[in-house]
C-alpha cells in the first residue's frame, strides 16, 4: 500500500507511507462463511509464497476478554458497544495490521471497521458519529464483500452453530424471539451493507454459490492487488 | 459522507443539572467538589458522583493495559471515551433525567487535553465525544504547575503515577521532571480549552475555604430556580404508618 491514506483524522504520530504490504478485507454478515474462506486464501498465498497474517474482529489481546465480559452482561449501550470495538481494532491496527504491512505481509481481515458501522447505523440510525470514531483506520487495498440472503442465511445459520443473542441482535428487541430477531436484524445489516457496497466500491461475491466457486472469485478479485506487490521475477525480459 | 458532529454547545433537555470539575493533578479539584458535595446534601439535594475511569466495564481494562504498557495514544483515548459513554449511559443520565444534580470529577475536557498532548488528533477526539451532553456548569481549576508538584509530593500521594506523569511519551527518564513537562503541556491545552468551551476559571491557589466559598457562591446562583426532586420513597413509609390503609382500597 504505497499510498496508504487514513480514512478520517488519522494516526498523527505514525507515517502511513512506508507500508509495503497489502491490506485485504473480508466483509459480510454473520456466518456467511468468511473464516473459511479466509483460510482457504491463507492457504494459496502461501504456497506462492507470500507472508500471510489473518487478523480477527474482538481478537485483540488487549481488549478480547472485555468484549467477552461486557457482552455476557448484556447491559451494553450504543455508545460503549461501539467504543469497544473500536478500542480493539485500534489495539489490533497498532500492534498487528501496520507491523505486519511494514513488513511487506499481506493481512487478511476477517470483517473491517465496515461491520462496526452497519451495526451502529442500525442501532442509532447515524453513520457520521461511527465513522469519525474510526478515522484512524487505514482504508485496505481491497474489500470482498460476501453477500447473501436473509432467507439462505437463516437455514445455513441454525444447520451450523445455531442462533445467538448478539448475532440476533436481540438487543434492539426487533422480534419476539431469537429467529425473528435474527431475521430482522441481520436484513437490515445486509441493507447496511449493500449501500455501503456502492459508496465504497466493494467487490461483492454472492455467497450463495458453491464454496468452490466463491473462493475462485475471491482470487480473482485478489490477483491484480497483488501484481504490483511482489517485484516482477523476471526484469531481464521486460522489453525496453 | 455526512457532515462530521462536534461536541454540542446546546444544553441538555432533563430536568437535573451537571456540575463538572476539570484541572490538572494537585489542582484541588476534587476536594472542591467533595466539598460541594456535601454541601448540597445538607441544603437537602438528592446528589450523585462519578469520576473519570471507573466503569467497572473497563477499569479492569485500563488497567491491565497499563501494567503491561501496551495502550497507544489512540487505545488510551478510546478506552477512557468507552468508560465515558458507559457511565454517561448508567450513571449520569438516569439521574439527570430524575432531575437530580450531578457532581462529575473531570469530564471530556480531560480528554481534550491529554489525549491531543499524547498524539491523538485535535478534530477526532472531539468527535469522539459528540454523544456526550453539555454541563450546566464546568468549573477549571488552574493552578500554576510548581504548586502541583510540591502538593502531590508534600501531600498524600508521595510519588507520581507512570501515565499521570507521561511517562510513555518518553519526555525525560526522571519521573518528576517527566511530569513536570507533561503537565505543562496539558495547562497549555487547558487554557485553550477554557476560551473553546467557556469554562469557569477558578484561581487553585488560594485558600481551599475561599475557593469554595466562591464555588458555592456561583452554583447557588446556577441554582436558582432549580426545583429540588427529593426521593419520595422516605415520605411514603411514614404516610402508611401514620395512616394504617386498609389493603383493600
Amino acid at each position: 500500500m504505497a499510498d496508504a491514506r487514513f480514512f478520517g483524522d488519522g494516526l498523527k504520530y505514525l507515517n502511513p507511507s512506508d507500508l509495503k504490504g497489502k491490506l485485504i478485507a473480508i466483509e459480510g454478515t454473520d456466518g456467511v462463511g468468511r473464516t473459511t474462506h479466509i483460510e482457504m486464501l491463507q492457504e494459496w498465498l502461501e504456497v506462492q509464497g507470500y507472508g500471510v497474517v489473518i487478523t480477527g474482529w474482538t481478537r485483540s489481546n488487549l481488549m478480547s476478554k472485555t468484549i467477552e465480559m461486557a457482552k455476557e452482561g448484556n447491559i451494553l449501550d450504543r455508545w460503549s458497544l461501539s467504543l469497544l470495538y473500536a478500542t480493539d481494532f485500534a489495539d489490533r491496527l497498532e500492534h498487528q495490521i501496520i507491523p505486519a504491512l511494514r513488513s511487506g505481509f499481506v493481512v487478511l481481515a476477517d470483517r473491517y471497521i465496515y461491520t462496526a458501522f452497519a451495526r451502529d447505523y442500525v442501532r442509532s440510525a447515524d453513520r457520521t458519529w461511527i465513522r469519525d470514531v474510526f478515522g484512524f483506520s487505514l482504508i485496505p487495498d481491497l474489500v470482498c464483500y460476501l453477500r447473501i440472503d436473509v432467507e439462505t442465511l437463516a437455514l445455513r445459520v441454525i444447520e451450523t452453530t445455531g442462533m445467538n443473542y448478539w448475532e440476533s441482535g436481540m438487543d434492539l428487541r426487533l422480534g419476539t424471539d431469537l429467529y425473528d430477531s435474527f431475521k430482522k436484524y441481520q436484513s437490515l445489516l445486509i441493507e447496511e451493507f449493500d449501500k455501503m457496497a456502492m459508496e465504497f466500491r466493494f467487490n461483492v461475491v454472492d455467497a450463495r454459490k458453491s464454496p468452490e466457486d466463491i473462493q475462485d472469485e475471491l482470487r480473482s478479485h485478489i490477483l491484480p492487488v497483488l501484481k504490483n506487490h511482489t517485484p516482477p521475477v523476471n526484469t531481464d525480459t521486460v522489453p525496453l | 459522507m455526512t457532515e462530521s458532529h462536534l461536541p454540542k454547545s446546546a444544553p441538555h433537555p432533563y430536568p437535573g443539572k451537571l456540575i463538572i470539575v476539570e484541572g490538572i493533578d494537585g489542582s484541588g479539584k476534587s476536594t472542591q467538589l467533595q466539598l460541594l458535595h456535601k454541601w448540597l446534601e445538607s441544603k437537602g439535594h438528592k446528589v450523585f458522583f462519578t469520576e473519570w475511569n471507573s466503569s467497572d466495564l473497563v477499569k479492569e481494562t485500563t488497567k491491565r493495559g497499563k501494567k503491561s504498557k501496551r495502550l497507544t495514544p489512540t487505545t488510551f483515548s478510546l478506552l477512557h471515551a468507552t468508560d465515558f459513554a458507559s457511565r454517561l449511559y448508567h450513571h449520569i443520565l438516569p439521574p439527570l433525567k430524575a432531575g437530580m444534580i450531578v457532581l462529575a470529577d473531570r469530564y471530556m475536557y480531560t480528554a481534550f487535553a491529554r489525549d491531543v498532548v499524547r498524539g491523538v488528533a485535535h478534530e477526532w477526539v472531539r468527535k469522539l465525544y459528540a454523544f456526550a451532553i453539555k454541563p450546566d456548569m464546568a468549573f477549571y481549576y488552574n493552578v500554576p504547575i510548581e504548586v502541583a508538584i510540591s502538593r502531590l509530593l508534600g501531600g498524600t500521594r508521595g510519588q507520581f503515577k507512570y501515565y499521570e506523569a507521561g511517562m510513555d511519551l518518553n519526555l525525560s527518564p526522571d519521573i518528576t521532571e517527566s511530569f513536570r513537562l507533561f503537565q505543562t503541556r496539558i495547562l497549555a491545552e487547558y487554557a485553550k480549552i477554557v476560551e473553546e468551551f467557556n469554562l469557569l476559571t477558578m484561581d487553585a491557589t488560594q485558600d481551599i475555604e475561599m475557593q469554595q466559598e466562591q464555588m458555592r457562591a456561583l452554583v447557588e446562583d446556577a441554582l436558582r430556580g432549580y426545583k429540588p426532586r427529593r426521593g419520595t420513597y422516605g415520605r411514603r413509609t411514614l404516610f402508611w404508618r401514620r395512616f394504617e390503609i386498609p389493603k383493600s382500597e
